[in-house]
């Protein structure tokens, strides 16, 4: 059921980029409809503020919708979209002006699902604490520990997904995530 | 234990990863166990990472205001939009100001009671701004993508 399923998305995915490289500009649409959420999300997780991510996310669909000749309906769109987010986020990283700006107007991005139930202020004030701290402790990442990290973390794909849209063996993800955690846990070793 | 075992890439440590994102085979669990009995610093990590996870595992990203997601194609194709209209813009605004630079160098030069100097140097003016903007020009039609994303780690 769930792979008649899957193959019914993959076909209709794949007439959706066929009708899109014709210049179809309500398959584009479509196709914007179905993956903005997930672009806007990894971009979050890879820039860390909310506005930027909406801004290079959309970024991201115009440059697609500029290079629809150079779609291929063979394959799935979404890899080649997340290629350009990537690029995007990671020249936008590097930006001096854009690491000034950050470091000026630092928003939380991270939303703390067990501040919830810390009913306690002095308990919800640790737990704050602890997300600002996560956030910089990714923030001082390197881009692709970052990306392993978000992508298993905060977008939940399994390894071998993660190897697929990186291109990279399973095995390099595995090392990348252990670096990134190895870092993370040297930041926050006084909180773990 | 020796320098191959404390790698980033060894094998203790990608199946301590594994474990954690419940990435496991039974026997890959069993070769950690044995792996983690041998080495008390792998079973140090072990429990660090754990405690590492329980926090990444409380957090999600922060969720976007669910209207946003209403106008977010629209805002895609304004984009796309107005990317051409900068094109066109572009384009006529360089035509509009070689001609007029054309007719005012042509101009110039026509006048006899303008020293030869000031028509030399308008002479070399022109002639620097059509070197740099064909410069300018074809480095970004030839240069600029590859230059752009140099330093881009893949």
């Amino acid at each position: 059921m769930d792979t008649a399923l899957e193959a019914d998305r993959a076909g209709e995915e794949r007439e959706l980029v066929a009708r899109a490289r014709e210049g179809d500009r309500t398959a584009f649409g479509t196709l914007v409809t179905i993956y903005m959420r997930r672009a806007y999300y990894v971009a979050l997780g890879l820039v860390g503020a909310h506005d930027d991510a909406l801004d290079l996310s959309q970024d991201a669909f115009a440059r697609a919708y500029r290079a629809h000749a150079s779609l291929d309906p063979e394959r799935p769109f979404y890899p080649w979209l997340y290629q350009i987010v990537r690029r995007l986020c990671f020249n936008h990283l590097r930006d001096r002006r854009t690491r000034r700006r950050r470091m000026e107007e630092a928003t939380p991005w991270l939303a703390d699902e067990a501040r919830a139930t810390a009913r306690d202020p002095a308990r919800e004030a640790e737990r704050a604490e602890l997300r600002a701290r996560l956030e910089t402790a990714i923030d001082e990442l390197s881009e692709r520990e970052r990306e392993v990290l978000v992508l298993r973390e905060f977008q939940g794909l399994r390894y071998k997904e993660i190897a697929e849209l990186l291109s990279i063996p399973i095995g390099t993800v595995m090392s990348r995530l252990y670096s990134a955690r190895r870092n993370l846990a040297e930041q926050l070793e006084d909180v773990l | 234990m020796n320098s191959e075992a404390r790698a980033p890439d060894s094998r203790g440590r990608r199946l301590l990863m594994a474990e954690l994102d419940g990435e496991l085979t039974e026997s890959e669990r069993e070769e950690l166990e044995r792996l983690v009995a041998a080495d008390p610093e792998l079973a140090k990590e072990r429990k660090r990472f754990k405690r590492l996870k329980e926090v990444t595992d409380s957090m999600a990203l922060k969720p976007a205001p669910e209207e946003m997601w209403d106008d977010y194609w629209a805002s895609v194709y304004s984009r796309v939009e107005r990317g051409l209209g900068w094109v066109f813009v572009s384009i006529g605004a360089i035509i509009l100001l070689a001609y007029g630079a054309w007719r005012g160098v042509e101009t110039l030069l026509a006048d006899a009671t303008m020293p030869w100097f000031v028509k030399t140097a308008v002479l070399a003016v022109s002639f620097g701004a059509v070197i740099l903007l064909v410069s300018v020009v074809r480095e970004k039609l030839f240069l600029g993508p590859k230059q752009r994303y140099k330093d881009v780690e893949r």
